[in-house]
């Protein structure tokens, strides 16, 4: 175990441009929690949903948040379970990140709810049946143990164990994306679902989006509080970041793939890659060129890797791309008509039969990016009071946490 | 919505304490007690008052979960029994056309701060048979309609 | 006229028949009435009579014939809608359905049928499976209900439902049935008309169709070798929608 030489301080916190940015993200959330007001008031009539697109918007950030929390979490588990110590100093902002895109991720899942005043009834009866139920616990756990993570890697007392409870929030985290995307791949009926590679793709997107969120963080973090960044480190994180985003294309593309081979889902495969509009836009436009195939060339090209913009640049169209691909996933998914009578040509006043339609309305967006904002206001006031942000990441430090630990063999990621 | 509800009354209640105390010290922090109307028909309830102010929601709640998820039906403590007994009019509901369960519940739970989520889904307006008993509705029936104070109808 | 009339009322009275079926000897003399197996009357006083619990004995399930005339399936969707107080709203996409006309056509053949389709009440119903509450739930006779108590209106059910049966209350919602409570931010789906059954009667469409004097709809207990259903259900191959599910659901449909 190398001992940790890294200095963790607060950050001063006191510029206008501190309170600004706390500012903004506070209206934000309050907008949110407006919006939900709002919807539960008058129903869910006033917003894009439907009875046949019944989750929209709001689901497609919460599940993005939930799935990026434990993917940011990652940067952590890379030091503790595979011991890069290089990735060490960022471990504790790793983890308190987690929390956060977790906590505005349920916000949003919660404050969705058509009845979110009965929230006691979800947390007091349960169907163990129901995938949902294991993620309540889920979520909770991976609140419960990543606090003891951190608590443990920020009180020195403790930092022996450290590694045990990493290993635990990994095993957790694994656990709980692979909840999430069995969410999806539970659903038998619906064609556009119903595939056991939706865990393992969505613990992949958990790695781009997580590893994303990070670097913007770390970069912008750092820049603001005038503390040295090295090209090290940086560095490391880009060679991460495009391996993530070639397993989720490497993903995606197995997927579909297979889909396009069994008869029964071209239809589905069709509408998403071919003539679904929107989603077939969303889907090769902004998923695959702008989230996917353009950042790795940003990431790998010598002219733009090389530099914080070009990797900053990146991580916001892996975000980008990533919230396209949940819109795909989710609402696309819905959009596609259910396959009632297969081969036959279906009609009802029920919409049976027919491309669903759905238009995101503002409160829903609202609500959307609020879970954003109080995930990063949860960062930005956290690190202001606890000793998460290294002092320096800057390239001697970083080599200095690594000569400590040369004795280690190298770990499967590097 | 609700919880607004519950922060506005509590405001309201302690504005009455204070204007209270101050305008007539002999009442201080006293608020009015509830006074619930007399049952519409019938002269005996299900259960003797004094347990019914304790546990009707518990008898309430158990009787909803036998009926809707064994299929158990005809028992003695039905919400629509209770409608058929103690609605009442209120001019604030349909300018009094209507006789329902709300203002007689409201009046305990505006003064218990309690909020109940049965109207959210329950009308608990009277239509002819909706209870059980065979009770005759009395001639001349001195209900009093009970006013709906703002948002304690659960609405 | 009246030869139809007449009919019809064989018609309901045997359908009726079917349903409290044999063994079923109520007197007015006789404090304790076995309806069935598992229906049990008890007279308290002069006043209600307590029936349940629904058991496993019985598995209500209907028989759809799609060749009957279309019209007759807007019978017995405006039947539902008096029943149960659902409909009326200004917004198709969002206002719920629990019954509704569907229209098929065979595209290469040109074949069409048209039949209701409605919750199908099924043996294993992934919107049970899915529910995190356990609000959406199976009675012991089969039949599947939202439990509007502790729906937290997640909608998870309605996204596995195959059947796109569940509608989710999106706009407040005034002048239900005192047997049917409906609210805003709760999903609701077609009870089979629990409220009757449990009171002997047929379901409310079933009973529209057939007071119209169609046979198209056959109501009863799947579970009785003796019922009519069954007998139906035995003697000509059935279809259910989405068999391959697996979900068994016990709406059957003949001529799809």
């Amino acid at each position: 175990m190398a001992l940790d030489t890294t200095v963790y301080k607060e950050i001063e916190g006191t510029g206008a441009d501190y309170y600004a940015l706390v500012g903004w993200l506070a209206v934000f959330a309050a907008a949110g929690l407006g919006a939900s007001y709002y919807m539960e008031h008058y129903g869910h009539v006033v917003t894009g949903m439907t009875n046949a697109i019944v989750w929209g918007t709001p689901h497609v950030f919460a599940v993005f948040l939930i799935v990026a929390a434990s993917g940011v979490l990652n940067v952590s588990s890379i030091s503790s379970v595979f011991s890069k110590h290089h990735y060490k100093p960022m471990a504790r902002l790793s983890a308190l990140t987690a929390l956060a895109l977790l906590a505005g991720g349920l916000m949003v899942l919660v404050l969705d709810l058509g009845r979110p005043d009965r929230l006691i009834v979800a947390m007091t009866k349960y169907n163990f049946k129901s995938i949902f139920a294991w993620n309540i616990y889920l979520y909770t756990g991976f609140f419960v143990i990543v606090l003891i993570y951190l608590w443990m890697m920020m009180e020195r007392r403790f930092a022996p164990h450290s590694k045990k409870a990493g290993l635990l929030a990994f095993v957790w985290r694994l656990a709980l994306t692979t909840g999430t995307g069995s969410i999806f791949g539970f659903l038998v009926a619906r064609p556009g679902y119903d595939a056991a590679i939706m865990a393992p793709m969505f613990i992949a997107m958990s790695f781009a989006f997580g590893l994303a969120i990070f670097i913007l963080l770390v970069t912008v973090t750092y820049k603001a509080s005038e503390r040295p960044l090295g090209d090290l480190i940086l560095f490391k994180m880009r060679n991460l970041l495009g391996v993530f985003i070639a397993a989720v294309l490497y993903f995606t593309a197995a997927m579909h793939l297979t889909n396009l081979y069994a008869a029964e889902h071209m239809g589905v495969e069709r509408f998403i890659l071919m003539d679904g509009g929107i989603y077939t836009f969303l889907f090769w436009v902004v998923q695959i060129g702008i989230g996917s195939v353009f950042p790795l060339a940003l990431l790998f090209n010598p002219a733009t890797g090389r530099t914080c913009q070009g990797i900053s640049i990146a991580s916001m169209m892996v975000i980008v791309g990533g919230l396209a691909q949940l819109y795909v996933i989710i609402v696309g998914g819905q959009a596609f008509p259910l396959q009632m009578f297969p081969g036959m040509e279906v009609s009802s006043s029920f919409f049976d039969g027919q491309v669903h339609g759905y238009a995101p309305s503002l409160p829903e967006v609202v609500l959307g990016l609020s879970g954003i904002a109080t995930a990063l206001l949860i960062v930005a006031v956290a690190v202001k009071y606890l000793p998460l942000l290294p002092v320096s990441l800057s390239d001697a430090h970083i080599r200095i946490s690594r000569s400590l630990d040369h004795h280690i063999e190298d770990a499967p990621f590097s | 919505m609700r919880s607004a509800t519950k922060f506005l009354s509590l405001v309201v209640l302690g504005f009455a304490i204070l204007t209270g105390g101050l305008a007539s010290p002999a009442n201080a922090g006293e608020v009015p007690r509830p006074n619930p109307a007399k049952a519409f028909k019938g002269t005996e309830c299900v259960e003797p008052v004094d347990v019914m102010r304790r546990e009707h929601m518990n008898f309430l709640k158990h009787q909803r979960d036998e009926t809707l998820r064994e299929g158990i039906r005809g028992q003695k403590y039905s919400l629509n029994q209770c409608i058929d007994c103690h609605a009442v009019t209120s001019p604030d509901i349909m300018g009094g056309k209507v006789r329902t369960l709300k203002p007689f519940c409201a009046e305990c739970h505006n003064y218990a701060a309690v909020s109940i989520d049965c109207f959210q889904c329950h009308t608990g307006a009277a239509v002819p048979g909706i209870g059980q008993t065979t009770s005759p509705l009395p001639n001349g029936h001195p209900a009093v309609a009970v006013p709906a104070t703002e948002g304690g109808t659960a609405q | 006229m009246s030869t139809n009339n007449l009919n019809t009322q064989q018609t309901v009275d045997a359908a009726k028949r079917d349903f409290l079926k044999a063994g079923a000897k109520a007197t007015a003399a006789v404090a304790v009435v076995t309806l069935a197996p598992g229906v049990t009357l008890y007279s308290v006083g002069a006043k209600a009579a307590v029936t349940g619990p629904a058991t496993s004995e019985r598995r209500w399930g209907m028989l759809i014939d799609a060749t009957a005339p279309e019209d007759i399936w807007d019978i017995a969707v405006d039947a539902c809608k008096t029943e149960q107080g659902w409909g009326g709203g200004n917004n198709p996409a969002t206002d719920p359905q629990w019954i509704r006309k569907v229209s098929v056509k065979d595209p290469k053949t040109g074949a069409k049928a048209t039949l209701p389709v409605m919750c199908q009440h099924c043996e294993n119903p992934p919107c049970v499976d899915v529910c995190p509450t356990g609000a959406s739930m199976q009675r012991a006779d089969g039949i599947v209900l939202v439990d509007k108590h502790i729906c937290i209106g997640c909608r998870y059910c309605m996204m596995a439902c195959p059947y796109a049966c569940r509608s989710f209350v999106h706009e407040n919602v005034t002048g239900q049935k005192p047997h049917m409570p409906r609210g805003k931010g709760t999903v609701e789906s077609c009870t089979l008309c629990v409220h009757r059954i449990d009171k002997g009667q047929l379901p409310a469409c079933v009973e529209a169709v057939t007071t119209a004097g169609s046979d198209a709809m056959l109501f009863g207990d799947l579970n009785d070798p003796n019922s009519d259903i069954s007998r139906a259900v035995s003697k000509y191959v059935t279809q259910r929608i989405r068999q391959d599910l697996g979900v068994e659901p016990s709406v059957h449909y003949r001529g799809i």
